[in-house]
């Protein structure tokens, strides 16, 4: 479903130039959930950023579907992948109602009115579809992260880009929200890629976690190894000891 | 009931009425907890009453002369009493008040859009059209409104027009730095990341997710300013540069009234008065307005 290959990025120019992805290729298959663990700063959220299409200086191949997709996407491509950001509160528009804010991706694509789509698509993350005419702030932090989970559906994309989705929240709704995720990967047969620093999020959510380091991927760990608490690195055995405290 | 059949149904003016009816109680509501805003919306509210029904509220014309009651006190039947022309100072600044709303509203409905337009086109677009929007900016920001009346007052003729437009074309550096300012803030947020995401055209993303940011500050703003362009106004009048005699500015009213200051207090006093209530209500007004504006402001 995804396939990169030799993705680096850098930012700044000139001395000050600063790369913080540093080549790495992997791959996730169709329905597969792919994490990325590391420390904050370590550029997993830029591999995200690049893979969503937000930052547009990265350099490689990056392929989604069996296509290669340009820096700057085409709206086609775009429909590909769509992302589902950290902060509830700040990923949602103020002043726009829940109704907009999920009309506008089909509005912005021309594909249509949305506002017919608005009430299922409440229903499916599990809020009243009495919910369309309220504002973000009337909402709380974990029924806001379903508003973004719905709104990042809308356009039916297979692949959601998940950075760091619960963090923001706590603990209780974020079982709520990882539950919620892990139904619709099922329902729809989506494919996840999850950045996050909180393993045991990882280790609940994914097939395979690939663990990162000063913008390398220095560990790959699959079900069995997570479920085991084995690693083959010692950054990576530092870090889950670090978080089985 | 059904979830379904809460759920809103487009295009149905009842439910845009419902929302705006909601909205406005809302406002009200928060309204009736700022006393002082309140006196401010009594007071413009009042003002815009008087400036309608003028011909109906003043108990004379604004412009006849009478020279036998010239320079009269104030006394029951002329409550403000009455210039060097024996016209009665209260009817003229009951007319006066149609020539300041109507220069308030002029400059303000030219100045608002204009400046948010450069502000967030500027803030949005960033680089090079940023740096040249900005610059033109600066160099208006940098002529006194004052002076530029004169010069345009010279060249085109004094009168009410020219004022507005002299007031117009440097009021609206603030507004675009503001807006500018707020276009910076909010074009990298998660939610026009998001929009970004989803296809949204810079088009959409100026006009629906940047400008709405950037209406608050930008009204409040221009409420405050409002005071400014009335003393503005007040001033090009005072020089002879606004509206012209016998139209009843408030400006020129105290200019007429200068030569009489010492003897017959009332011929300045008066419309200086109804000068500092008006720009005093609209800056408390423009205070208020910014809480009633944010559906997210919580008054602590």
């Amino acid at each position: 479903m995804i396939e990169v290959s030799n993705l680096s990025v850098s930012f700044g120019s000139g001395e000050r130039r600063k790369q913080v992805v540093k080549g790495v290729s992997f791959q996730v298959a169709k329905g597969e959930t792919l994490g990325i663990v590391g420390e904050s700063g370590c550029g997993k959220s830029t591999v995200l950023r690049s893979l969503a299409g937000l930052d547009r200086h990265w350099e490689g191949e990056i392929r989604l579907n069996g296509q290669p997709v340009e820096r700057v996407r085409s709206r086609e491509h775009l429909t590909l992948a769509q992302m589902v950001f950290q902060d509830p509160y700040g990923s949602i528009h103020p002043r726009h109602r829940i109704e907009r804010v999920l009309a506008e991706p089909a509005r912005a694509m021309k594909t249509g009115e949305g506002w017919d789509r608005v009430a299922p698509a409440l229903e499916q993350v599990g809020l009243p579809a009495a919910f369309a005419e309220r504002f973000p702030h009337e909402l709380s932090g974990g029924q806001r992260q379903r508003v973004a989970i719905a709104r990042a559906l809308m356009l039916e994309p297979e692949v959601l880009l998940l950075d760091e989705p619960t963090s923001a929240l706590d603990v209780s709704v974020q079982a709520e929200v990882l539950n919620l995720l892990a139904d619709l990967r099922e329902e729809r047969g989506l494919t996840y890629v999850l950045v996050s620093h909180d393993l045991a999020v990882i280790a609940h959510m994914c097939d395979r976690v690939l663990v990162m380091k000063d913008g390398l991927f220095v560990d790959e760990l699959d079900k069995s190894d997570l479920a085991r608490g084995e690693t083959h690195h010692a950054y990576s055995k530092q870090l889950f000891e670090a978080s089985y405290l | 009931m059904s979830l379904a059949s809460t759920s809103p149904a487009r295009g149905k003016s009842g439910l845009m009425l419902s929302r705006l009816r909601r909205s406005l109680g809302n406002a009200l509501d928060k309204l009736s907890h700022e006393p002082v805003g309140m006196l401010g919306f009594l007071v413009l509210s009042l003002l815009v009453i008087v400036a309608i029904f003028a011909p109906l509220i003043a108990p004379y014309s604004p412009s006849t002369q009478n020279l036998e009651q010239a320079l009269l006190p104030p006394s029951w039947a002329h409550w403000a009493g009455t210039d060097e022309f024996g016209r009665d100072i209260l009817s003229r600044l009951i007319y006066g008040t149609r020539i300041t709303i109507q220069t308030v509203l002029a400059v303000s409905l030219i100045v608002g859009p204009i400046g948010m337009l450069i502000g967030i086109v500027a803030g949005f677009a960033g680089g090079r059209t940023d740096a040249i929007l900005m610059r033109f900016t600066d160099i208006v920001l940098s002529f006194p409104s004052l002076i530029l009346a004169l010069a345009f007052a010279a060249a085109i003729g004094a009168g009410l027009q020219t004022a507005i437009i002299a007031i117009s074309l440097t009021g609206w550096p603030p507004i675009a730095r503001l807006a500018r300012a707020e276009t910076l803030i909010v074009r990298n947020t998660d939610y026009v990341a998001a929009a970004r995401l989803y296809g949204a055209s810079p088009l959409r993303l100026l006009f629906l997710y940047i400008a709405p940011m950037c209406i608050p500050s930008v009204v409040v703003r221009l409420t405050l300013n409002m005071a400014g362009i009335i003393l503005t106004a007040a001033a090009l009048g005072f020089l002879g540069l606004g509206a012209q005699p016998p139209a009843p500015e408030w400006g020129a009213m105290i200019s007429s009234g200068r030569r009489f200051m010492l003897d017959n207090w009332w011929v300045a006093v008066m419309p200086g008065i109804a000068i500092l209530l008006t720009s005093l209500a609209f800056n408390l007004v423009g205070d208020t307005l910014r809480d009633i504006l944010d559906p997210r402001h919580a008054r602590s």
